[in-house]
């Protein structure tokens, strides 16, 4: 405490007014430390609860169970003559190879029921896995090799004990007599579990194990990309004339209420807009990543313009004056000083909206890009879907492999945005200057 | 890289991203004029099955596979009837036939050849957990539950707000359980086939109401068609999963969803018996069990051999191992037509014939 500023004759009077305040005022502060430390440790908790839960649940979507077979791959069964062309290749009867190699295993096998309760260990994709097989070398046919193929979502979700195999057998899905065969056949090597290239390598499919999240990730980075190369220099652009080159007039504060505004509006209403203006006057094709990146940074390009006005508004004046000063141009002036010394600012701005539109769905829905695609897209006019869109769709669905792949899908998304945060981290701090 | 090049290449990018903008309005517009892929509109309920459907007609054909969006029966009608050319869907899926209107409006727009295929249908199931005993319940017993408003008990023909809290109220038999039941929202057609097929059945039992449904059409809908909104009907969103887990870990409550997550689930969930008739493949398909819906889809005629593979498409949905008894969307949970029902609709189809105007 400071005595000599304190007036001699309310001396005693005050200090003993601060004394009786003083207890409740570091009680005080102390409180209000506790309550942010509370709201802090609170989200963590819930941000860790969260993480540890998607987790959890898609960590096993990495892993699928194969089973070992000894398959035939004769001309006969699969319907195919000598010589056969690409679209007979396609469509030959897999199916039956992979059957006759199942019966071939368990020959106790006889019944129709029992046949048809084997054939369910295997996934409806298998066949697709040696269709591509033999496409790609049709030297195969005729020949018989051990193939490791897919198995079945219920085999699948046995393998990872998400079965109850206490219930009674009526309420299962997956029945005694297969349980048995899934034990003979892990007693004899021949089902494990390996890791889930097919989630990486493949596009969207109503076979949870044949589902991968390939497209929906190419999808999302072309819509991103067309995102940026439109929001950000046009939004950059837009900032640098209003900050500072546009007069302060009834317009300029008309169009800054209107960008404020924007910057709130719901973002299906984006999409009404690019349904009517894209799709339905332009002609553009639905369902592509193309209109998709315009409808989106018409969403993202009122909170890039924001936060980059206020990274520009944040450099000293004296920067300016200086250059002036020297004899700059005000182009000169503001491209090379005040953009530079902005651009940290402006990149966070980026990185914001970048984050909203790679997570958004609503305005999509409008445009055609919620829908089952099953090829990758390769270019910007190519149907796609996004991450978010993705998800959303496996949550969707009965089969409980979709579970796990939802939560593995929403894994990808988190480490899509992370990845794209730590790259704007490291522009940021390349550029950073401090005064 | 200092500062200066990036701000010179910041100006560069705002000079090319006008120029991409342009672009992107002109030279794109004619990507749309050749369009090699079948799209696919409508219904969510048919969408687990076509989307089945089309993928393996993508697998196994050098067709590319169809693009399905999930918009809803309605939506999906409107963009189908919107015109003839390549923007335009080439199929609609709905779990309803189409309206007159609807019909009128595709006639209206050109779209005047409409393939009409019934490809099965889909049971909508009431259920609880396992753990919880069977429930058999009337359609009476289900409006009685669930309508706003319900008939007075004492007999009169007049109608209280419903003042049901538990089942056994409703009748002696039932277990001593409030009324607790998980169901889609308004926006959802799982309860618009609900209310349809359900309350109004249950509706129609009172015949003072059924009377209604010819003098006072409106008035007999706002009856039968209303949910009570007190808290009993819990709208747990369009997720049908979700439900089935709230049903997991809610033992008494019971919930509505489609058949094929029944089917799917059916170590943790079971079926409520409906008018003495347990959901199944056989009960749905035979029209035993009441509360089931048929699943369209519609066809542009114009777009055959305008678009490929879409005579390839239909081929492929129509053959016995798609829609037949032991095919493979019957394993999804579709239950088929019965033999004579597919062997003409699929003549039919296999004849390209056009489906005849509505009465």
């Amino acid at each position: 405490m400071n005595q000599e500023s304190q007036q001699p004759s309310s001396r005693g009077s005050a200090t003993e007014l601060v004394r009786a305040g003083l207890k409740r005022r570091y009680a005080r502060e102390k409180r209000f430390r506790l309550y942010g430390l509370t709201a802090i440790f609170g989200s963590l908790a819930f941000l860790a609860v969260l993480i540890i839960s998607i987790t959890v649940r898609g960590l096993p979507a990495f892993q699928q169970t194969f089973i070992q077979l000894d398959v035939t791959l004769d001309a006969g069964t699969l319907g195919l003559t000598d010589n056969p062309d690409n679209a007979a290749l396609l469509k030959a009867n897999y199916n039956g190879v992979i059957k006759k190699a199942l019966l071939a295993s368990f020959p106790d096998v006889k019944k129709r029921n029992d046949k048809k309760a084997l054939y369910k260990l295997m996934s409806k994709g298998a066949q697709y896995d040696l269709q591509r097989k033999l496409i790609a070398d049709p030297e195969l046919i005729g020949q018989s090799k051990t193939y490791w193929l897919p198995a079945g979502d219920d085999a699948n979700g046995y393998m990872k004990g998400i079965v109850d195999t206490t219930l009674p057998e009526k309420k299962r899905r997956f029945k005694d007599n297969q349980i048995a065969w899934v034990e003979t056949l892990k007693s004899e090597k021949r089902i494990a579990q390996r890791f889930n290239k097919t989630f990486f390598e493949r596009g969207d499919s109503r076979e949870p194990e044949m589902a991968g999240i390939r497209g929906a990730l190419f999808g999302s980075i072309l819509t991103l990309f067309v995102t940026l190369m439109l929001s950000f220099p046009v939004a950059v652009a837009a900032a640098i004339y209003l900050e500072e080159f546009a007069p302060k007039n009834k317009w300029t504060d008309l169009i800054e209420v209107n960008i404020n505004n924007l910057a709130a509006v719901p973002s299906i209403v984006f999409g009404l807009l690019g349904l009517a203006v894209f799709i339905n006057f332009f002609h553009l094709p639905r369902s592509a990543p193309l209109v998709g990146g315009l409808v989106l940074s018409l969403m993202t390009l009122p909170t890039i313009i924001i936060s980059s006005r206020a990274a520009l508004k944040s450099v000293p004046p004296s920067i300016r004056d200086a250059a002036l000063g020297l004899g700059a141009s005000r182009l000169q002036v503001v491209f090379h000083h005040v953009l530079p010394l902005a651009l940290p600012g402006i990149l966070t701005g980026t990185i914001i909206g970048m984050a909203q539109a790679l997570g958004e769905t609503a305005p999509l829905l409008m445009i055609g890009m919620v829908a089952f695609i099953v090829d990758v897209p390769t270019s910007l006019t190519d149907p796609a879907t996004v991450l978010p869109v993705q998800i959303f769709q496996w949550a969707d669905l009965p089969e409980k492999g979709f579970v796990e792949r939802t939560s593995a899908a929403i894994m990808v998304l988190l480490a899509f945005l992370i990845a794209m945060n730590a790259f704007a981290v490291m522009l940021r701090r390349k550029f950073e200057r401090k005064w | 890289m200092n500062l200066r090049t990036i701000a010179s290449s910041t100006y560069a990018a705002i000079v090319a991203a006008s120029v991409t903008a342009s672009l992107a309005a002109s030279g794109v517009a004619s990507a749309q004029n050749a369009r090699d892929q079948i799209s696919i509109v409508g219904s969510s309920t048919v969408y687990p099955f076509a989307t089945v459907v089309a993928e393996r007609f993508g697998q196994t054909t050098e067709f590319k596979t169809p693009k399905i969006e999930s918009t809803g029966s309605g939506g999906g009608m409107k963009l189908f009837c919107n015109g003839v050319g390549v923007g335009h869907p080439d199929v609609t899926n709905s779990s309803r036939r189409i309206k007159q209107s609807e019909y009128d409006n595709c006639q209206a727009n050109g779209v005047t050849e409409i393939i009409e295929v019934l490809i099965g249908y889909d049971g909508i199931a009431i259920a609880n957990s396992s753990s919880g005993d069977q429930l058999s319940l009337t359609l009476a017993e289900v409006f009685l539950a669930l309508g706003k408003n319900v008939p007075n008990p004492d007999g009169s023909e007049a109608l209280i707000e419903n003042p049901y809290t538990r089942w056994n109220e409703i009748n002696a038999d039932l277990p001593d359980a409030a009324i607790e039941v998980l169901g889609p929202p308004p926006t959802s057609g799982t309860r618009d086939a609900f209310a349809e097929l359900a309350l109004e059945g249950g509706c129609n039992t009172f015949d003072w109401i059924a009377a209604l449904a010819k003098s006072d059409k409106d008035n007999y809908k706002e009856i039968c068609h209303t949910m009570r909104e007190d808290g009993a009907y819990i709208e747990a969103g369009e997720n049908d999963n979700l439900i089935v887990q709230k049903l997991e870990a809610n033992p008494d409550a019971l919930g509505i969803f489609g058949f094929s997550f029944l089917d799917q689930n059916s170590d943790i969930v079971q079926a409520s018996m409906i008018d003495d008739v347990e959901p199944s493949f056989e009960s749905i398909s035979d029209g035993s069990y009441p509360v089931s819906r048929p699943l369209y889809f519609y066809v542009k005629k114009a777009h055959i051999g305008v678009i490929p593979g879409i005579a390839e498409y239909l081929e492929e949905f129509t053959s016995e191992a798609a829609w037949g008894e032991e095919g493979y969307l019957a394993d999804k949970g579709m239950i088929p037509l019965n033999d004579d029902e597919r062997h003409t609709a699929a003549d039919d189809v296999a004849a390209l014939k056009p489906m005849s105007p509505l009465n």
